[in-house]
């Protein structure tokens, strides 16, 4: 499983990648690979304010729906509608294809978060 | 417990198949992916392992006439090596598995049920048999099945064997035909909506069977394909799956089967007090199709409204991959079944449009 390094990551196999203030939010490689062909991204509504382990988005497979949590609160400035005409973008990609863009309320949240080296560790655990 | 394994366990391991415990089986949910292989079986050939399904025989003087009493469709219509799709019910209505029932002669029947229900159906048929002349038997254990499904089953499937399978029609089967050197009963019966073959043989010759149809089959692009879209196909082709559109609660009427229940037949069956009684009663709901008109996908367990008042709940949904839209079945009180009506779908506690469409999906296409 691809992991990218200078992300934060939670146990629940989504990213974190902070941009000053901000931060773009994503499912890992690992859960888009469990996922398969995903054929449907529910994402969240702009200014929508969410808290950390909030579910902000649905992305579908044919075969199982999993809610996306968000592991760090904040409100979403940005939702990619691009992976509304095309969410198999995820499976491409899922590190490149962010699924929504948030304004960070409190960064001590990250702390909580696996750092990419951790994350590969907990990878080798899970398999 | 851990899960049966079946003889081709080895090889949906070999093939990187996903494999998952299934109703106690340990079969592949997926090989290379859903979709492909869901496309493969309609537009070229795919194949199954089945070896899950159950096997029960019925021999005797009475097997026809037991069978007849057991049954909601019309065993006496059938010729030797025809093969007849029915329900067997409750004495209250509520379905015990749906199977196929392979006539060898009238003394000699071949019934093909679901594996999570195999052996609650043995149990239920030799507690029925009462004074018949018959045998019962449960061969499950010694019988490997594979599916070859697709427009290019035959031609697949026919580089194996001299048999001539042109002449095996829709709904028959032949026996003892040589697969590649391996003995087999072979029927022309499936679960896609393709046509195909099931192809019935001992454990071990299963194992070559497979190999061999990959083989024969990769100059049409032949696929293994895994229980996922064995469920997306038999879903589009509006074939029922035992514990979502009948169960021991959903009988064939409101699951949309009437055909299979043969009031009119000359002997009396068992469940036909019950279904007529419900008949005469009326339906309390009835399975529709659906089609999502909002954004989202219908799911197996998903309730269904009208004006925010409950009226149902999804059998089986899907975004069907043939069709590339929210597909579902839903058991719905019957006033709100007639084609085109309006009603909500609450996907993640939120209402979503959808519309009352026709059963035979793949017509729409």
């Amino acid at each position: 499983m691809k992991v990218v390094e200078g992300l934060y990551y939670s146990k629940d196999h989504e990213w974190v990648k902070v941009d000053g203030d901000f931060a773009y939010v994503g499912i890992a490689d690992y859960a888009q690979d469990h996922l398969g062909d995903i054929v449907y991204v529910e994402l969240p509504d702009v200014d929508d304010e969410l808290e950390k382990e909030d579910s902000f988005a649905a992305v579908e497979s044919v075969k199982a729906a999993a809610d996306v949590y968000l592991p760090i609160g904040g409100t979403v400035v940005e939702v990619n509608e691009a992976l509304e005409d095309e969410p198999a973008l995820i499976n491409a990609d899922p590190y490149a294809n962010w699924i929504i863009k948030i304004e960070i309320s409190d960064k001590s949240e990250l702390d909580d978060l696996m750092s990419s080296e951790e994350y590969e560790k907990f990878l080798a655990e899970e398999e | 417990m851990s899960a049966k394994k079946t003889p081709l366990y080895d090889e949906h391991v070999k093939l990187g198949g996903n494999v998952v415990d299934y109703a106690g089986w340990a079969l592949p949910v997926q090989y290379e992916g859903l979709i492909p292989e869901h496309e493969a079986v309609r537009n070229a050939v795919g194949m199954f392992d089945v070896s899950h399904m159950g096997e029960i025989t019925v021999k005797g003087k009475e097997a026809l006439a037991f069978l007849d009493y057991l049954l909601t469709n019309d065993i006496t219509t059938l010729v030797d090596n025809q093969i007849l799709y029915t329900m067997m019910c409750y004495p209250d209505g509520g379905v015990v598995d749906d199977l196929l029932v392979y006539r060898y002669n009238s003394e000699y029947f071949y019934l093909v049920v679901n594996a999570a229900n195999c052996d609650k159906d043995f149990e239920w048929i030799v507690n029925q048999k009462g004074d018949y002349d018959v045998e019962i038997e449960n061969v499950s254990d010694g019988v490997g099945q594979v599916a070859i499904q697709g427009p290019d089953a035959e031609k697949t499937l026919q580089k194996l064997t001299e048999t001539d399978l042109s002449q095996i029609k829709y709904y028959y089967f032949q026996d003892e035909v040589m697969v590649d050197g391996v003995k087999c009963m072979v029927s022309r019966t499936g679960y896609t909506g393709e046509d195909g073959f099931e192809v019935y043989t001992d454990l071990e010759g299963v194992v070559k069977v497979w190999n061999s149809v990959l083989e024969a089959g990769k100059e049409y692009g032949i696929k293994p394909a895994g229980l996922g879209c064995r469920d997306t196909l038999r879903f589009e082709a509006s074939l029922p799956l035992y514990g979502n559109e009948i169960s021991r609660d959903i009988t064939p009427l409101e699951g949309g089967l009437r055909f299979f229940v043969k009031f009119k037949k000359e002997s009396d069956f068992i469940g036909k007090e019950g279904l007529q009684k419900q008949l005469d009663a009326g339906l309390e709901r009835k399975l529709a199709g659906l089609e999502l008109l909002g954004r989202g996908i219908p799911r197996e367990g998903y309730e269904v409204q009208k004006d925010g008042e409950k009226i149902g709940h999804i059998t089986t949904g899907y975004m069907s991959p043939t069709l590339k839209k929210g597909i579902a079945n839903a058991l719905l009180k019957p006033e709100f079944t007639e084609i085109d009506t309006e009603v909500d779908v609450i996907i993640r506690n939120k209402p979503v449009k959808a519309k009352v469409i026709k059963r035979s999906f793949l017509k729409n296409k």
